[in-house]
């Protein structure tokens, strides 16, 4: 195919349009000036003013254990799923079990985030930081489920099937051979698991009590306030923690891709 | 997939008959159970009790409605306490009505702008040499990762009256230096936010469904003098059908539900019913009518997220 004008300037115009709000928002994290549409020179001052509220530094720290946590038990639980979901194939309840993996990546938060908050007063459960957490662990456990499926579907089934046909059983086959081998849609499905609950601000409202403000929560009540560089600066941060995992991750996961792919090579050549 | 899966149930019968034990048994069981019952009880269940309150009276407590059901004796009274108040109520007041007239309407409209500026883009990387396109699918991918919340944010500071793009028409002349751009708290704010925040997941289908198209169709339609529209329209178009489905499904439904956007971008005509039902449920704290409007959405929606499914398993 050649490569024509239009389609590139139908990508350039697309991406600016991606990116160009998020680079205007890093840009005037630095600003001195306190308006957001005068530019008033470089300063730091709103990082260190940002470093200094204490309530924002709380909200991120339950922020940070809220993600940690719920990306775990998501990662585990989704993974779970998956292999349910690709190796099982028909057991009962199958269509409902697929329903409840793919409907909530779609569903409203609204509906989410109430229809849980009313399971957990109905429970008699105290809201807060579990609460969020195990709001967060189910919706995250779909995306999980997700990503490690479509890992499971192109998989070379072969070694895995030389290992239980030598007597392997299968628990050990799933640590030793398969698990390994997903290793990297895990991996991702816990960073996506990781940053969607980073970002969750509906769910988490309905879902949290007292002492457990969460980061995007606390954003959004500031930015009803108005616009401030300060948020700029916070988001600043987010956006280059986030960017960072992601190119880590990538170039962790093509570094291991090229190492499988010398080991198999290694392997032939031995074998012959 | 469908190979797969029909070969799965074979390859497990063999490996468990070999291995004869309850262990391989069992942990094959658990394997199932577990996801199973974490989202039966927390997605589930969830919804048999927001239906349930959405059927109780309001009460000026917390929880803030008449319990309708308690232990599996009152079923009677379950029955007789049942009471459709509250959908009565989201009848007669015309607000609710037009709440989710106008969040339909605005997620059509979304959906049909994210299809017409996420279509070109999408082809325009399915027609990118091979050597970039993993670069392209990366650079689409990075917004959705960072936050929904920060990426909406960031467009109250250029849409504001006093905002860089009133700056920027005044740099080029396009506007008199005192005028401002009027959008900000409007519905074009709302499709801005909305094509904004959800380009990414209409472009991904849309741009998978599109790169395992066979270019030698076409190819053979120019070489046979048929016209590039034409070709377009009869070949590509057609062949992408799925991913057009799959993306305007996953974009149409939680749009129809969006709560930050209308919220933060959005003016106070602006009807959205995600707004709706967040004011009834954390202003008014009715959480009953809260439910109640929670379960039509539902109820609206039923249909998109079915041919979403459909789609899904399809692909998968």
């Amino acid at each position: 195919m050649k490569p024509s004008r239009f389609d590139a300037t139908v990508l350039a115009l697309c991406f600016a349009f991606l990116y160009a709000p998020i680079v205007i928002l890093i840009v005037y994290s630095f600003n001195a000036s306190r308006l957001v549409t005068v530019w008033g020179g470089f300063s730091l001052n709103w990082y260190k003013v940002m470093w200094s509220n204490q309530g924002l530094m709380d909200a991120a720290w339950i922020t940070a254990r809220v993600g940690v946590i719920s990306a775990t038990l998501g990662t585990v639980l989704g993974t779970l799923a998956a292999l349910a979901l690709v190796r099982f194939g028909r057991f009962p309840g199958r269509m409902l079990f697929s329903g409840m993996i793919y409907a909530p990546l779609v569903m409203p938060e609204v509906i989410t985030g109430l229809s849980l908050l009313l399971l957990f007063v109905a429970l008699g459960v105290d809201r807060g930081f579990w609460t969020v957490t195990i709001a967060h662990t189910t919706f995250t456990m779909c995306y999980v489920a997700i990503v490690v499926q479509s890992r499971l579907l192109t998989f070379d089934r072969s070694l895995e099937e030389a290992a239980l046909d030598l007597g392997c059983p299968p628990v050990k086959t799933f640590f030793r051979i398969t698990l390994p081998l997903i290793l990297p849609a895990v991996l991702a499905g816990w960073m996506l698991a990781f940053s969607l609950s980073l970002d969750d601000l509906v769910i988490a409202s309905f879902t949290t009590g007292p002492g457990a403000t969460t980061l995007p929560i606390k954003i959004y009540s500031q930015v009803r306030l108005g616009v401030t560089p300060e948020i700029n600066a916070i988001c600043t941060i987010l956006i280059a923690l986030v960017t960072l995992g992601v190119i880590a991750a990538s170039i962790s996961t093509k570094r291991a891709e090229l190492r499988r792919i010398r080991d198999e090579h290694l392997a032939v050549r031995n074998a012959t | 997939m469908a190979a797969s899966s029909d070969t799965a149930p074979k390859t497990n019968a063999k490996t468990t008959g070999d291995d004869g034990g309850h262990s391989a048994g069992l942990s094959r069981w658990l394997v199932v159970a577990i996801p199973y019952l974490w989202l039966a009880i927390f997605f589930v269940a969830p919804f048999l009790i927001i239906f349930k309150i959405s059927l109780s009276d309001t009460a000026i407590a917390i929880p803030p409605y008449t319990p309708v059901f308690e232990g599996f004796g009152a079923i009677g009274d379950f029955v007789s306490q049942l009471d459709f108040e509250n959908y009565v109520f989201l009848t007669d007041d015309p607000l609710y009505i037009e709440a989710y007239i106008s969040s339909l309407k605005i997620a059509l409209v979304s959906t049909v702008l994210l299809l017409i500026v996420g279509y070109p883009m999408a082809l325009a990387m399915a027609r990118a040499s091979s050597t970039i396109r993993p670069t392209l699918v990366m650079l689409v991918i990075l917004p959705f990762w960072t936050s929904f919340l920060i990426r909406v944010y960031a467009w109250i500071g250029i849409l504001k009256p006093d905002g860089l793009l009133t700056l920027l028409l005044h740099a080029i002349g396009l506007m008199g230096p005192d005028d401002q751009v009027q959008i900000f708290r409007t519905d074009t704010a709302v499709y801005i936010g909305m094509v904004y925040s959800y380009l990414p997941f209409m472009v991904l289908p849309l741009y998978s469904a599109l790169e395992k198209m066979d270019h030698s169709l076409i190819e053979a339609a120019n070489d046979l003098g048929c016209p590039p529209w034409k070709a377009f329209w009869k070949i590509t178009f057609p062949l992408s059908l799925p991913g057009v489905i799959a993306g305007s499904m996953i974009c149409f439904i939680p749009i129809t539900g969006e709560f930050v956007i209308p919220d933060l971008l959005g003016g106070a005509d602006t009807l959205m019913i995600g707004k709706t039902l967040w004011t009834e449920f954390f202003g008014n704290r009715d959480w009953p009518l809260a439910s109640a409007v929670a379960v039509v959405l539902l109820v609206l929606l039923v249909v998109p997220i079915m041919v979403f499914q459909n789609q899904q398993k399809k692909v998968a």
